[in-house]
């Protein structure tokens, strides 16, 4: 059972409190009439399947009810960040140890950072 | 009834106290402080079990967890029955009951063993894979061959007594194991101030101290074990848990530990003063940091027949001996790798025993131990190993003989030495079982010979739990690792005084697992590696020469390590011997993996409070109580109660549900039922752009509703399938209600928050959930009007309060809101009103409506008015596949809005244009008796060969009173162009049933009852 630091609550909580939603930063075509039916296709049906660092949709279903997303690797299940919409990831499959251009730390984000990386 | 084993003095059993038992219908009498297992080697039970499969007498090897042969089903009564847990696992109470797993019809005289080893036929490695490629129908003949014959323990058919919890537990620091190592790390966290949990799975702490030779501080070890547990139950921030196996890792630092309250006193929770304890408690604990301290488990050597009774590891001798004072057997002889095991023998000698010979692998082997041994003048033959046991019940010999072990090959001539015990030593297995659960692969220790955890962010492992055996090595890696989980904590520790040991210098160890014998493996004596499976080193060669390589592979083909076991003492063994056969190492034949739990767990302590009444939340509405009182019979509609009909007594014989349906549909087509419509999904949506979601999320138009008007609406997702239905009312400009389907409700209200919060945050609307907030009572049928107009000021005059159209006003003396919509296709007025003023409102109605015959009426009821109009449920006439089209609802889709609206792209996809979708229709039975079953498969031709093409389902069917015949939803492809073409319906019990397509409204088809 995941242990979740909810970006807007500002606490870890039980994973029981969320529910998964899916792979984050699908985009919404702004005009799904131009789209071709691949396209649409593509956007309604296919999703990632990493082996390693993988960025989801949750919700904090029965807390705050805030959706956010979270930065998780699917080998370790170590949560690496959890941020909320409209931020973007410091943890990706470029940067796996954090993107190098990121501003200095708060303390809410080190807080959001799970423990369990493989050592 | 004399315990013939047991010696007079020793041990930390209380010899005054006598506890009586039964074991296989046997009175037996042990001591207070021994487990079910020492108690029965004190009374010199060779055989505790038959075995699995090939159903050979089996004895008690370990003293632990790790034991293979010593499952027992405990219990007296029925409602106490527990399966298979492990003799040396359990402490004996007065009064204990308990009989062998397997073994049928006795474990003294085995059938199976008569019929001549009927399992070893029956299951030969690769059993499983084998027996399922064959058909099915063997299956269950086998499988009742085995379950009879090996019986794998067996539930209660009673209900359980006892009761269960669950406590949710934070620590700064979790330490899993109190023997030495744990202690002292535990002792190194309690100083710091830290929050620390210490669990142990034995009776008492103290672990290897408990039945130790070492001296701590010059004085017995349980002194010192004795001074540290007062310590720490004197430390506020420190919990300690005995009788408490951790057995499951789960994600982040998340472990189940499962404390067995009172196991230990009887099979049932003794009454308490005022109250009886539960009988189990799982503490799921979320750690900050976790430290291993869970030590090693002793491999056995692999030789011929060493399942006879009386072979045991050398470790559990020592146990057995020094913690119970029982010594298992008169003469023994140890066969060992190493110096450490040479303990069983000066153990075994110290209490007067016999020690025919130490056989020790090595040449000169030149340990302390061993010089203890040899100045003691036990006979020491080095070189060589015990390649066989002899005996049937039990140890009669041992045949030895020298052996090269990297040659795997006897290289001298055997002796056979008489003796009555066997104990063996192939080294330490550190018990990884549970960093293995985090999916850290475990790496090859090649000085310790065994696999040592790798360990994931925050899991330490220290002492044996690594390979770190020495005691006073494990003493101060206990601490260092409790520092460097503290140091991780950021909440340093000083040091602890660590205690004195005089460690005694011990020579090397040697890797030898599976002894060879002057015959190949597959044709000499039987070798087991796994005995609890019965998985034998000719099965595990069998494997190899088959074709599996990978020891998951081999595993899984002989079912090494399965069930129960979870691969405690033959794991590495297996592994060794698949190494061989194949010319590879160990680690290059795989790692080890064990999965969570580690020992079994009851039903009740998993489920805890979460049973009977409280297995799940139940949702009762505020008129629930009235529901009660007048009969109604109830359905569960997601969490909810609801009514689902009323039977009345008629002639002193209670309505079956078809009368009571057929009754209440009538009475609202005639006059007027009511319906407690409370648990429809509810959803208050407030905010300047409210009107423009809703037109976004559902698919028809929104922009142009009124205050004081109420619309239906489709709700679909982004793949034009539709989700959910349901009325919104405009309760103002920037104010809407929404109601859902009573199971969508929470679905809904996440969606929109999803859509709002993720694609259109730019948009000012709030949403709150407003279901529980107000009660709904529909009043439906002609005579509604006349019935409502008695108990509110509300004009509702048909011109001035039309059909879709909300009223604000009293109702029986409270506020509410009257929305004059219809589920029924009759006059009908849903009435809400504050959930505190239901009763009320509801009990005043059933005042005034004596004149009108009002009849309460349930889901079912509901259910039928709505199919005789065609109205669907979603969830129920729709499954994630069907488009508002398919539903023959393009009225209700907008394609003109300007916002691309969720769904619509996807009703131009190739797929949802098809012309041979499944599109939704009425079906009407030729046979106007025939009810049409839901869920029944539709075929265009019924003399078509089989399988026939299927061509859709019914999805909803009723019998229609009104109509005085059977009605039904379905869906069929192109269904809306075969508007009265035959179908036949081929039911499981081979007739077939003919219908007409027709329309799928089949009462009142220009809708004018509902706007009188
Ligand atoms: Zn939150």
């Amino acid at each position: 059972m995941f242990h979740i630091y909810c970006p807007y609550c500002e606490e870890h909580r039980e994973e029981e409190e969320f529910h998964p939603k899916g792979q984050a930063h699908i985009a919404r075509p702004e005009e799904p009439e131009a789209c071709s039916d691949e396209e649409w296709g593509d956007y309604l049906f296919f999703r990632d399947n990493p082996r390693g660092i993988h960025h989801e949709l949750w919700v904090h279903a029965v807390g705050c009810r805030k959706f956010f997303n979270i930065t998780r690797h699917t080998v370790s299940y170590a949560i690496l960040e959890t941020y909320k919409m409209g931020e973007l990831p410091r943890f990706t499959a470029e940067f796996p140890e954090g993107s190098l251009s990121e501003k200095v730390t708060t303390e809410a984000e080190a807080m959001s950072r799970q423990e369990g990386v493989k050592a | 009834m004399n315990q013939i084993n047991r010696l007079r003095e020793g041990g930390r059993i209380d010899r005054a106290r006598t506890l009586s038992f039964t074991f296989n219908g046997k009175r037996y009498q042990g001591h207070a402080g021994d487990t079910l297992a020492s108690a029965l080697l004190a009374n010199g039970v060779n055989i505790v079990n038959r075995s699995f499969k090939y159903s050979r007498p089996r004895g008690i090897v370990a003293a632990g967890a790790e034991e293979p042969n010593a499952l027992i089903q405990l219990g007296g009564t029925e409602s106490a029955q527990v399966p298979n847990v492990r003799a040396t696992q359990q402490a004996l109470f007065d009064g204990l009951t308990a009989q062998s797993t397997n073994g049928w019809p006795n474990v003294q005289r085995d059938l199976m063993s008569l019929v001549g080893k009927l399992g070893g036929r029956f299951m030969p490695p690769g059993f499983y894979y084998k027996t399922f490629m064959a058909p099915a129908s063997m299956w269950m003949t086998y499988e009742k061959v085995i379950r009879k014959g090996a019986g794998l323990g067996r539930s209660p058919m009673e209900r359980d007594p006892d009761s269960y919890d669950h406590l949710n537990q934070h620590c700064d620091l979790l330490v899993i194991g109190a023997g030495p190592v744990g202690l002292a790390a535990a002792l190194t966290a309690a100083r710091s101030g830290t929050r620390v949990i210490l669990c142990d799975e034995q009776e008492e702490m103290g672990g290897s101290l408990l039945d130790s030779r070492e001296l701590l501080d010059n004085q017995p070890a349980v002194q010192w074990v004795e001074r540290v547990l007062d310590e720490l139950a004197q430390c506020d921030n420190v919990t300690l848990l005995p009788r408490t196996t951790a057995n499951g890792y789960h994600d982040h630092h998340f472990v189940t530990l499962h404390e067995r309250r009172t196991e230990h006193l009887g099979e049932t929770a003794p009454q308490g003063a005022g109250y009886r304890p539960t009988r189990s408690r799982m503490h799921r604990v979320r750690a900050g940091q976790v430290l291993l301290a869970t030590g090693a488990h002793e491999r056995p050597l692999v030789y011929g027949s060493n399942d006879v009774p009386g072979n045991l590891v050398a470790g559990a001798v020592s146990t057995y001996v020094r913690r119970y004072g029982v010594v298992p057997g008169n003469k023994l002889i140890l066969s060992t790798t190493n110096d450490y095991a040479y303990r069983a023998a000066l153990d075994w000698l110290d209490v007067g025993r016999e020690v025919v010979a130490i056989v020790d692998a090595r040449q000169a082997p030149d340990g302390e131990l061993v010089a203890q041994a040899r100045a003691r003048g036990i006979r020491i033959i080095e070189g060589a190993a015990v390649l066989e046991a002899k005996g049937g019940n039990r140890v009669s010999g041992a045949r030895i003989a020298a052996i090269d072990a990297e040659a795997f090959k006897v290289t001298g001539q055997a002796e056979t030495l008489a003796c009555d015990t066997i104990a063996s030593s192939g080294g330490y297995s550190p018990v990884i079982h549970l960093a293995s659960h985090t999916g850290a692969r475990p790496s090859w220790n090649e000085e310790s010979l065994g696999f040592v955890p790798s360990l994931v962010r925050g899991v330490h492992a220290a002492g044996s739990a690594r390979g770190v055996h020495d005691l006073a090595e494990g003493l101060a890696d206990g601490a260092a690792m409790a520092e460097q989980a503290l140091e991780a904590l950021d909440r340093p520790a000083g040091p602890i005084a660590l205690p004195q040991v005089d460690s005694l210098r011990e020579g090397a160890a040697c890797a030898f697992y599976q002894v060879p014998h002057e015959k190949p493996t597959l044709r000499g004596p039987k070798q087991f590696v796994d005995q609890q499976n019965d998985v034998t080193a000719a099965a595990i060669e069998l494997a190899t020469r088959e074709g599996f390589e990978s020891i998951e592979h081999v595993k899984r083909y002989t079912a090494m390590g399965f069930g129960t076991d979870q691969g405690k003492l033959g794991n590495i063994n297996g592994m060794a011997i698949a190494a061989r056969c194949l010319g590879k190492t160990i680690p290059e034949v795989g790692t080890t993996v064990f999965r969570p739990n580690y020992t079994p767990v009851t039903f009740g302590a998993i489920v805890g409070r979460h049973c009977r009444d409280l297995f799940d939340p139940e949702r009762y509405t505020a008129l629930h109580q009235w529901h009660v009182e007048h009969g109604a019979e109830f359905e569960d509609v997601g969490q909810w109660k609801r009514p689902w009909y009323f039977p009345k007594t008629v002639n002193g014989k209670s309505e079956t549900l078809d009368e009571a349906v057929a009754r209440e549909c009538l009475a609202v087509r005639q006059g007027v039922g009511v319906l407690d419509a409370s648990t429809l999904g509810k959803i208050d949506i407030q905010g300047p752009d409210a009107r423009e979601f809703l037109g976004r999320v559902y698919t028809n138009k929104w922009a142009k509703l009124a205050p004081g008007r109420v619309r239906y609406g489709l709700m679909c997702k982004d793949d034009g399938m539709l989700m959910d239905d349901g009325t919104t009312s405009c309760l103002g400009e920037n104010h809407f209600l929404m109601t859902t389907t009573t199971g969508g409700a929470a679905g809904v209200m996440e969606w929109l928050e999803l859509w709002h919060q993720t694609e259109w945050p730019e948009l000012q609307v709030y949403f709150t959930s407003v279901t529980d907030h107000w009660a709904t009572i529909t009043v439906t049928g002609p005579e509604a009007r006349k019935l409502l107009s008695e108990i509110t000021d509300i004009d509702l005059d048909k011109e001035q309060f039309k059909f879709m159209d909300w009223r604000e006003g009293q109702v029986a003396d409270v506020p509410a809101r009257v929305f004059r919509i219809s589920f029924t296709g009759e006059l009908a007025y849903e009435i809400n009103v504050q959930a505190n003023y239901a009763l009320h409102v509801w009990t005043t109605l059933f005042e005034h409506g004596d004149k009108y015959d009002l009849t309460p009426y349930g889901t079912e009821t509901m259910h039928v008015l709505r199919a005789e109009k065609g109205l669907i449920i979603a969830g129920q006439d729709t499954d994630g596949s069907v488009t508002p089209e398919d539903l023959g609802m393009q009225w209700a889709v907008g394609y003109d809005k300007p916002f691309p609206w969720i769904g619509k792209r996807a009703l131009s996809r190739s797929d949802t244009r098809r012309k041979d979708r499944k599109q939704l229709v009425g079906l009407k039975p030729k046979d106007s008796a025939v009810v049409l079953e839901e869920g029944a498969q539709i075929v265009f031709d019924p003399d078509h060969a089989i399988p026939m093409p299927m061509v859709g389902h019914v999805t909803s069917s009723y019998y229609s009173a009104i109509l005085g015949h059977g009605i039904a939803l379905a869906v069929v492809k192109g269904g809306h162009h075969r508007i009265g073409e035959t179908v036949y319906l081929p039911m499981v019990d081979g007739q077939v049933h003919q219908a007409e397509i027709v329309s799928n409204v089949f009462y009142d088809p220009k809708g004018e009852r509902q706007h009188v």
